[in-house]
C-alpha cells in the first residue's frame, strides 16, 4: 500500500462555504444575522418614519403627568391627581394581589381534587373527574364572566342584611345574613373584617407607599419565631443522632412561633373591624369589590383544574415499588409519604406547578372583562387611551409582564436544579 | 361403592355439594358497594359528602333546567310562561334566547343567505382531516387536504376565484424549480433558490396573475368583509388556522432551541422567552395597535389575519417548548445511531428523530391546542365579535333578551367543551395507536 507522501494541500475554495459541513454551519448564521439585522432595521425604520408621520415622539415623559381618571380598588395611596406612573404602579400591585391570591386558592383546592381524585371511592372519583374536564376544556374568560354574573345578579342587596324592629319583634329573619357574622357579601362587594391596631405604632413612608409599622413588627416577630423553631429543630435532630432519643418538640415549637406573636398583638391591641350595615351599605372592614373576587374566583376554579390534574400525575408516576419498599422498611404509612411518595412527587410536580402560576399571572391580564383595575386595565387601558402613547404603553407593559415571568421561571430553574437527579 | 367407604372411613363424604351462591355482602351490587363507597368510615364519609353534594346541585339547579322554555320571543314572556306553568316565584331557563338568536352565536353577522357557505367549509375540513386523522382512510383523500386552505379561504371571504388559484401557483413554480435545481445536482441550492422563487413571485407576481386571469375569465363569489364575521365561525376560523401554521412553525422553534448554530440558538430562545413572557392579550393589542407602526406607512391588513399571527405565534412558542421536551426524552443513542447511519440533520430529524419526539409530546401538543382554542374567545379585546362575550353581549343588548345570563354561557361553553374534550379525546386514542411497547 502506498501512502501518500504529501497528501494534496488543501485549498479554500468559495464553494467550499456551501458543501463543507464545516464550514456551512458559520455561512448559514452569518446569513441568518443579516437577515435578522435587516428586520429589526426595516421595522425600526417603519417605525420611526410612521411616528414622524403622525407627529409624535418616543418618550417615556408621560408617566409623569397628572392621570386624572379614578381606581375603584387600590392597594396604596392614590388618587386622580397622582401621576401615570403611579396609576401604572397601583395597577401592577393589583395584578400581583389577584394573581398571589389566585395562586393560593387555586393550589388549596387543586391539591385537594387531585388527591380526591385518586381515592378509591368510586362516587367522589366520578364527581371530580367532572369537575376537572369541566374546567379545563371550557375558557377561563367564561368562568371569569360566569363568576362576575353570580357576584353581581344572585347575591342579595346591601338592604336585605336589615332587621327591622317590626322583623324583630315577629322572629322573622332578614333576608340575607352575614356568612360569620363577619363577611357580608352582596351585590356591591363583599367586606371582609380588617385588623385594627388600637395602640397603633403607625406608619411609615418608603418613598413610594406607606407601610404599616404594625405589620413589619408581626412580621418580624413572625420570621423570628420561625428561626428559633429551626434551631429546635436542628438541636433535637443532634441530640436524636446522638441519642437514638428524640426530645419532645412539638409544644416548645408551638409556643416559640405563637406565643411572642400572642403578646405582640396584645401589647398592640389587635381586633378585627367588622363592617356593619349603616345606611344603604355596609360601614367598616375590607370592601373587596365584586371584580375582584369575580376574577380571583374564575381564575382559582379554572386553575384548580389543572393544578389537581399535575397533582394527581405527580403521585402517579411514583412507581409502587417505592410505598413497598418503605414499608418493607417498617416505615408507617405517614412517614412513607412524607420521606418517600412526596419528595419523589414534589420533583414531578413542583415545575409544571409553577408554570400553572406563571398562567395565572398572565391570565389575570383578562380582569378588563370585568373592570378590575390590573395593570392591562392602567397602562395599557386608560393611560394608553388618556396619552395616545400606544408604542411606549404596549411595550412597558409588554416588559413588566416579561420581567415578571422571567422571575418566576428564573425560581422554577432553580429549583429544578436542586432536586435534580444526579446522573453521570 | 358408598358402602365400602362407608365401612372404611366413614366420615369422608364423596359426592360434591353443589356450589353454594356468595354470601350476599359478596356479591353483585353490594359486593360493588362495599368495595368502592363504603369501604371504610373514611370512604363512607366521602360517599355522603358527594351525595349531599349532588342532591344540592340538583335541588338548586334541576328545577331550573326542567322549566325552561323554548317558545317566547322575550325574556318577559318566559317568566311569564314559567309563571304560568310552575306558579310564582317558579324560576327557570329561557332556552328561548338560543332558538332565537342561534344564528347569531354560530355565524356572527355573517351575511344570512350565505350560511351555506361557512356551514360547507366546515363540512370540507372534517373531510379534509380524516385522512390526516385516521390513517386507514384511501390515500387520495390527500388531495383534498392540500387543496383545503384555498377552498375555505375562498368559501369564507369569498371574492375572486383566482386569487387562491394565484397563490397555489406559487407552490407549483417553486415545486418545479426545486425539482429542475434537483436534478442539476445542486442538492443545496434547490431549496434556497426554490423558496426565495416562490417569495419573489408571492411578492410581486401573484397579484398582475390573479387580475389578469380574472380579466379573461371572471369568475368570483359575493366577498364577505372581516367584520362580519363573528361567533363560532370566528374562532374556529382563528383556531383551525392558528393549529395547522404552528405546528411547523413550533417544530422549527424546537429545532432552532437545540441547534449547535449558537446564534439560531440564541435567536429562538429569545422569540420563546418572549413570548411565553407576556400574556396574548398585549400580543393581540400589538397586532391591532401597534402592527401600523412597524409595516411601511399606508399599509393595511386584515384584521383577522393579524389575530391569526399573533395566536400562531403564541402557540407555536408553547408548542416548541413542548417539543423540545419530546427531544430531550430520546435517548441519545438515537442521535448518535442516526449519525452512525451516515444521515444529514434533516435526513435524521424526518426519518429518525422527530418521528419519535413528536410521538412522546402528543399530550403537550393537544393540550396547547386545546388552550389555543379556547384562547380565540380573547378576540373580543381586539373588537372582534366572539362567541362567549361579544356576541353575548350584542344579544344582551337587545330590549328583549335584557337580563339573560346563563343560557348562552351554557350554550357556548357547551359547544366549547364538545370541541375540545374530543380533541383530547382523540390525543388519547393517537396515543394508544402509536404506542410500540408492550404489546
Amino acid at each position: 500500500m502506498a501512502i501518500a507522501e504529501n497528501p494534496p494541500k488543501e485549498t479554500f475554495r468559495l464553494s467550499m462555504l456551501l458543501y463543507d459541513t464545516r464550514y456551512r454551519s458559520i455561512t448559514i448564521q452569518v446569513i441568518v444575522l443579516m437577515l435578522f439585522m435587516a428586520g429589526v432595521a426595516w421595522l425600526a425604520d417603519n417605525a420611526v418614519r410612521n411616528l414622524q408621520a403622525l407627529g409624535k415622539d418616543f418618550n417615556f415623559g408621560f408617566l409623569w403627568n397628572r392621570s386624572g381618571y379614578d381606581i375603584g380598588q387600590v392597594l396604596i395611596q392614590y388618587s386622580n391627581d397622582s401621576s401615570h406612573a403611579r396609576a401604572m404602579l397601583v395597577g401592577l400591585l393589583n395584578t400581583l394581589l389577584v394573581a398571589a391570591m389566585a395562586c393560593v386558592a387555586a393550589t388549596i383546592l387543586g391539591v385537594v381534587i387531585g388527591v380526591l381524585r385518586l381515592s378509591s371511592n368510586w362516587l367522589v372519583g366520578r364527581l371530580m373527574t367532572f369537575y376537572v374536564e369541566m374546567f379545563r376544556n371550557i375558557p377561563v374568560l367564561l368562568w371569569i364572566l360566569v363568576a362576575y354574573a353570580v357576584f353581581t345578579e344572585v347575591t342579595p342587596q346591601p338592604r336585605d342584611f336589615r332587621v327591622t324592629p317590626e322583623m324583630e319583634a315577629s322572629g322573622q329573619a332578614p333576608a340575607a345574613s352575614m356568612i360569620l357574622d363577619a363577611i357580608a357579601v352582596t351585590n356591591r362587594g363583599t367586606s371582609i373584617p380588617e385588623p385594627l391596631f388600637s395602640r397603633s405604632l403607625g406608619n411609615i413612608s418608603l418613598g413610594i407607599f406607606d407601610v404599616s409599622v404594625d405589620l413589619i413588627a408581626v412580621l418580624i416577630v413572625l420570621a423570628g419565631g420561625l428561626w428559633a423553631r429551626r434551631a429546635l429543630n436542628t438541636h433535637a435532630n443532634k441530640v436524636q443522632n446522638a441519642t437514638g432519643v428524640r426530645p419532645v418538640t412539638w409544644w416548645k415549637s408551638l409556643l416559640l412561633v405563637f406565643g411572642p406573636l400572642a403578646v405582640l398583638l396584645a401589647v398592640l391591641g389587635f381586633h378585627l373591624g367588622l363592617p356593619e350595615l349603616a345606611g344603604f351599605n355596609f360601614q367598616g372592614g375590607i370592601l373587596v369589590s365584586n371584580s375582584l373576587m369575580a376574577l380571583w374566583l374564575g381564575l382559582t376554579l379554572y386553575t384548580a383544574a389543572f393544578i389537581a390534574e399535575i397533582v394527581r400525575a405527580g403521585i402517579a408516576a411514583i412507581s409502587k415499588g417505592q410505598s413497598e419498599a418503605a414499608f418493607a422498611l417498617g416505615l408507617r404509612p405517614n412517614r412513607t409519604m412524607n420521606l418517600v411518595i412526596l419528595p419523589q412527587a414534589l420533583r414531578v410536580i413542583v415545575p409544571p406547578l409553577i408554570s400553572q402560576y406563571l398562567n395565572i399571572t398572565k391570565n389575570s391580564s383578562l380582569a378588563i372583562a370585568v373592570g378590575y383595575m390590573d395593570l392591562r386595565g392602567t397602562l395599557g387601558g386608560i393611560t394608553l387611551n388618556q396619552t395616545g402613547r400606544e408604542l411606549e404603553c404596549v411595550l412597558l407593559m409588554m416588559l413588566i409582564y416579561l420581567t415578571i415571568s422571567l422571575l418566576i421561571s428564573g425560581v422554577m430553574n432553580a429549583y429544578n436544579n436542586r432536586v435534580r437527579l444526579k446522573e453521570r | 361403592m358408598s358402602d365400602t367407604h362407608a365401612e372404611t372411613v366413614p366420615y369422608v363424604r364423596e359426592t360434591m355439594l353443589p356450589q353454594l351462591a356468595p354470601p350476599s355482602s359478596q356479591a353483585g351490587a353490594v359486593k360493588w358497594l362495599r368495595e368502592n363507597l363504603f369501604s371504610g368510615w373514611f370512604n363512607t364519609l366521602l360517599t355522603v359528602l358527594g351525595a349531599l353534594v349532588l342532591v344540592w346541585l340538583a335541588v338548586h339547579f334541576l328545577p331550573w333546567f326542567l322549566h325552561g322554555v323554548w317558545n317566547a320571543n322575550s325574556v318577559a314572556e318566559c317568566r311569564e310562561a314559567i309563571a304560568q306553568a310552575w306558579g310564582d316565584g317558579a324560576t327557570g331557563a329561557c332556552w328561548a334566547v338560543i332558538r332565537e338568536r342561534w344564528p347569531q352565536f354560530l355565524f356572527g353577522f355573517y351575511p344570512s343567505e350565505l350560511y351555506w357557505r361557512p356551514v360547507l367549509a366546515l363540512v370540507l375540513l372534517f373531510a379534509a382531516l380524516a385522512p390526516v386523522l385516521f390513517p386507514s382512510l384511501p390515500r387520495g383523500m390527500m388531495a383534498l387536504t392540500a387543496l383545503y386552505p384555498g377552498l375555505g379561504y375562498l368559501l369564507l371571504w369569498g371574492g375572486s376565484f383566482w386569487f387562491p388559484v394565484a397563490v397555489y401557483l406559487g407552490f407549483v413554480i417553486g415545486y418545479v424549480v426545486f425539482t429542475s435545481l434537483a436534478k442539476a445536482g445542486q442538492a443545496l441550492l434547490a431549496p434556497i433558490l426554490g423558496g426565495l422563487v416562490v417569495l419573489l413571485y408571492w411578492l410581486f407576481l401573484s397579484g398582475p396573475v390573479e387580475r389578469a386571469l380574472e380579466a379573461v375569465i371572471p369568475l368570483s363569489i359575493q366577498s364577505v368583509p372581516s367584520n362580519a364575521f363573528g361567533g363560532f365561525v370566528l374562532s374556529i376560523t382563528i383556531g383551525v388556522a392558528a393549529i395547522a401554521l404552528s405546528l411547523p412553525m413550533g417544530i422549527l422553534l424546537a429545532l432552532g432551541r437545540r441547534s449547535d448554530m449558537l446564534l439560531v440558538k440564541a435567536l429562538s430562545v429569545g422569540f420563546i422567552e418572549f413570548i411565553r413572557g407576556v400574556p396574548l392579550i398585549t400580543l393581540l393589542f400589538t397586532a391591532s395597535l401597534l402592527l401600523n407602526y412597524f409595516l411601511p406607512p399606508g399599509t393595511n391588513f386584515d384584521i383577522i389575519l393579524r389575530v391569526v399571527i399573533m395566536v400562531t405565534f403564541f402557540s407555536a412558542a408553547y408548542i416548541a417548548e413542548v417539543i423540545r421536551g419530546g427531544l430531550a426524552a430520546l435517548p441519545r443513542g438515537q442521535y448518535e445511531a442516526a449519525d452512525a447511519l451516515g444521515l444529514d440533520y434533516w435526513k435524521a430529524m424526518r426519518l429518525i428523530i422527530l418521528p419519535q419526539a413528536l410521538k412522546i409530546s402528543i399530550p403537550g401538543i393537544v393540550s396547547t391546542f386545546i388552550g389555543l382554542f379556547k384562547d380565540t374567545t380573547l378576540v373580543i379585546f381586539v373588537g372582534l365579535l366572539d362567541p362567549l362575550k361579544g356576541i353575548t353581549d350584542a344579544v344582551r343588548a337587545s330590549i328583549e333578551w335584557k337580563g339573560v345570563y346563563w343560557e348562552p354561557f351554557i350554550f357556548v361553553g357547551l359547544i366549547f367543551f364538545i370541541f375540545n374534550f374530543a380533541m383530547s379525546r382523540y390525543s388519547m386514542h393517537l396515543e394508544r395507536r402509536l404506542r410500540r411497547e408492550h404489546r
